[in-house]
């Protein structure tokens, strides 16, 4: 009867994030000097889905109530690998690739190892493993250099029919072949149910360890497909330390602008990925009306500000005060 | 169905935790077809047998043998799939996911690999019929649902399990009169299907309706099995608690007409569509009672005085001065002087991975530091009072209080605001889910905090209670005071007519009418079985 309602009430903070970004999107294409073309939207593209992709990866640890703080790192990490592996014939390009997902795959196992069987805390372990990858990546690439097949590059980062930027479809598809799945599988639930209540998940035998393990190894799977994009867009790997940092804390930030709880258990992936995509856009917005780069982190800082109070603008409705602690 | 061979035997259970010693060489026998009592005590061993039962627990030794061949279980995900199923009494729900999500969460239904939501739509709204609950929406998350509905959601989980062992752990507990009787007709079903349930239950009318064989536990051992209604309530009781039981509730004194203005009054509160113009007063030395049909609003009326609730209109006066209330900690503060004990003590009452002492200690802190810093003597002496004054038993201070049985718990919890010596005494049903003689404990110490002059509010959903106790009642329907109660009135018959709001002397126990706000008797009907 009212399906529909549960529905919408379900998808609040996608849509939600959805929201904000047309708005913000919109504003900056009708201020662009070139307006909405293909162009535009197409590097646009470029330089959002980096950041979505980390957030998907983020997105997927804290529904298990976790943290990864080494998704960033993870990304730099498997940016370095690609450098290395991801040239050649079309086979050898392809066993690159396969070996550059891997690698972010085992990173993401690795983390996940630690905090579901090793029972360490996932701040702490992330923090640890994180600076074990840009070790790792500082090794592969102790100076910025490298290089990737560009043809595959330019192919993934142009545009399809001369119209839809191929980075977009790459999103769309992961988002098919990774998160449609996993959220809709048992393990999946499992990593939802262990977010919001371990215990009763416990009690209910959902299998929590499977579910959490899973999060944390498509994190680092989708981190590395992140890795990859990067590589694909600069045609060089770099340990950037602060860069590996700011990928991070923006995925964490994206994460929230999308409507994924902190807390676990609540939120979804694509909207992970319209709150990473509304993130990046404030640059280009300082951008069309001529600020200055330097505001650039005070803007997004104000952003995230706005977008988590409009969250919490039901508390102001709440009569019975016991409610602010649920 | 061969009645005589156990469907499920335990055999010398025994279980330690550190020095405590839950279960000692405990037996049980089940049986197919028929409904199990299991009686006892709070720390008494039911929780635990209960738990080995369901695989949450290893026990230390023993046996079980299901179908005469020994099994053991490494979690409750193995005990599910040779068909025991538990209904605990902490609910394991998980409040994010939908009702549906829940109801399928051990065993979804699967295509292609993925979770067929179309098949768990099917599967839920099957299984919340089954339970009788039909009216929950498989799509509402569960955190959005009241306690009721959960726990009805619970057993539409559990049956959806396929279960061949059932076992409920205080099922009922949370429940309207209307929703037990559902669930009655559901497990006197399921036992013509074959299924073997185990029923634990404080509530001894509700054994006596259902129960085909009982056992009681009493410190870890099963000391006496015998079939149900072959026992006085009494004899039971006595086995339970191993001594004499004799009254349980302290005489109530006589009273003077009240000449001081009360110590708690409430002039025409009302609070959105839960409170109706309610007036009432408590004086010093008094019990007053809240009676009436659960969800009445009277957890609420408690909230208000509290502090706790946004947009009250009205006026609430203490000794006889109007004051605004506007949180709690200013209730608890010396000018008001009020403490509430929660209904929900896991959330609302402690903080369960902290100590004993700490717990204690906590609503007092203010009064037990000077400049912000702990006088710990002070703290200790004061501690020490209570846990003697209440016969908490705890194996130390500094253990985590989340190990207490429920009912040394529920102790801790008013000897934590006993602590700030109140004069005001709210007390939301304080007794749910509490062995008998910690009830016995509460009712003594509720009369002698009146004597020596506090003014008690007493929420209960049990009747009993509210006869044996308060010298008043108001009795709440529909979020306004429909009835007063005044000493003799109080009996059962009047309580139940005034919570259907019937006027009349006659009333149909039996059929309960839904109330407009949807909420029904929590205490199901005594008067039928007299």
């Amino acid at each position: 009867m009212k399906d529909w309602r549960y529905w919408l009430a379900e998808q609040r903070g996608t849509l939600l994030a959805f929201g904000i970004f047309i708005v913000m999107f919109t504003i900056y294409t009708s201020n662009h000097p070139a307006g909405f073309t293909a162009n535009v939207v197409q590097t646009a593209s470029n330089k959002g889905v980096l950041l979505a992709f980390v957030a998907m990866a983020q997105t997927l640890v804290v529904i298990t109530a976790g943290i990864d703080l080494s998704v960033g790192m993870i990304f730099l990490l498997t940016n370095c690998l690609a450098s290395w592996l991801v040239i050649g014939t079309g086979i050898e390009t392809a066993l690159g690739v396969v070996a550059v997902l891997g690698t972010g795959l085992l990173c993401g196992a690795i983390n996940g190892a630690i905090v579901i069987y090793g029972r360490l805390q996932p701040i702490v372990t992330t923090i640890a493993t994180g600076a074990v990858y840009f070790g790792i990546a500082l090794l592969l690439r102790p100076f910025p250099g490298g290089s990737v097949n560009e043809d595959l590059a330019d192919a993934l980062t142009g545009r399809l029919f001369g119209v839809v930027p191929a980075s977009l479809v790459a999103l769309l598809a992961v988002v098919l072949v990774v998160w449609v799945p996993f959220s809709r599988s048992v393990l999946g639930r499992a990593a939802y149910a262990a977010g919001s209540s371990e215990m009763a998940a416990y009690m209910s035998g959902v299998p929590i360890r499977r579910g959490k393990f899973a999060a944390y190894a498509l994190a680092g799977l989708l981190a590395a497909i992140g890795g990859l994009f990067l590589t694909f867009f600069t045609y060089t790997g770099e340990a950037a330390y602060a860069s590996g940092n700011a990928y991070t804390l923006f995925s964490i930030a994206a994460v929230v602008l999308g409507g994924v709880s902190l807390f676990g258990g609540k939120g979804s992936a694509i909207g992970a990925i319209f709150g990473a995509l509304a993130f990046r856009t404030i640059g280009d917005l300082l951008f069309v009306f001529d600020f200055d780069p330097l505001w650039q982190p005070l803007f997004q800082g104000v952003i995230l500000l706005i977008a988590v109070s409009l969250g919490a603008f039901a508390l102001f409705r709440v009569r019975n005060r016991l409610e602010w602690f649920l | 169905m061969d009645g005589a061979v156990p469907l499920f035997r335990m055999e010398g259970i025994s279980k330690r935790y550190g020095g405590v010693r839950a279960l000692e060489k405990a037996e049980l026998s089940v049986i197919s077809g028929s409904i199990h009592a299991i009686l006892g005590e709070n720390g008494a061993g039911k929780s635990t047998l209960i738990k080995v039962m369901a695989g949450v627990v290893a026990p230390d030794e023993g046996r079980m043998m299901l179908d005469g061949s020994e099994v053991t279980f490494a979690s409750p995900a193995a005990a599910n799939q040779t068909g025991i199923v538990c209904i605990f009494q902490e609910l394991s729900l998980v409040p994010e996911l939908s009702v549906a999500d829940n109801i399928v969460i051990s065993d979804p239904p699967k295509r292609f690999g993925m979770i067929d939501r179309k098949a768990q739509r099917r599967i839920a709204e099957e299984a919340l019929a089954r339970a009788g609950a039909a009216d929950i929406h498989p799509l509402a998350l569960v955190k959005d649902l009241p306690l009721s509905r959960r726990q009805m959601v619970e057993i539409a989980k559990a049956l959806a399990r396929k279960p061949r062992i059932l076992i409920l752990d205080e099922a009922t507990s949370a429940l309207t009169a209307a929703d037990v009787a559902k669930i009655f007709g559901v497990l006197k079903r399921l036992r013509s299907e074959g299924l073997a349930l185990l029923y634990i239950s404080h509530r001894m009318n509700e054994i006596a309706e259902l129960a085909d064989q009982c056992t009681v536990y009493r410190n870890g051992r099963n000391v006496a099995s015998y079939a149900a209604g072959s026992k006085s309530d009494n004899e039971v009781v006595e086995l339970m608690i191993g001594r004499e039981y004799s009254h349980i509730f302290p005489p109530k004194p006589v009273r003077a007409p009240a000449t001081a203005a009360p110590v708690l009054e409430a002039r025409k509160l009302s609070w959105t569509d839960r409170l109706d113009n309610i007036s009432l007063s408590v004086g010093a030395g008094e019990v007053v009672g809240l009676g009436g049909l659960d969800g009445q609003g009277q957890r609420e009326l408690l909230l208000a005085f509290f502090g706790v609730l946004r947009g009250l209109s009205g006026q609430i006066l203490i000794d006889g001065k109007p004051v605004a209330i506007a949180s709690p900690a200013k209730a608890r503060g010396d000018r008001i002087g009020m403490a509430l004990i929660p209904e929900d003590r896991k959330t609302e009452g402690l903080m369960l991975p902290m100590t004993v002492r700490e717990n204690l200690s906590f609503a007092a802190l203010d009064r037990l530091s000077r400049a912000g810093i702990i006088d710990r003597a002070a703290e200790q002496r004061l501690i020490d009072d209570m846990v003697a004054l209440l016969a908490i038993k705890t194996a130390g201070l500094d253990i985590p209080v989340g190990a207490l049985s429920g009912g040394n718990q529920q102790k801790v919890v008013i000897a934590k605001w006993l602590m700030r010596q109140p004069r005001i005494i709210l007390l939301n049903d304080p007794t749910r889910g509490i062995d008998v003689a910690t009830k016995q404990e509460l009712y003594q110490l509720m009369r002698k905090l009146a004597d020596q002059g506090a003014a008690i509010l007493f929420y209960s959903t049990d009747y009993d209670e509210l006869i044996g106790c308060c010298d008043r009642v108001l009795v709440l329907y529909d979020g306004a005071v429909k009835r007063e109660l005044v000493g003799a009135e109080i009996t059962e018959r009047a309580l139940i007519a005034s919570a259907l709001n019937i006027h009349g002397e006659e009333m149909p126990v039996g059929g309960m009418a839904k109330t407009p706000a949807g909420g029904m008797a929590k205490t199901p009907a005594r008067g039928a079985d007299a």
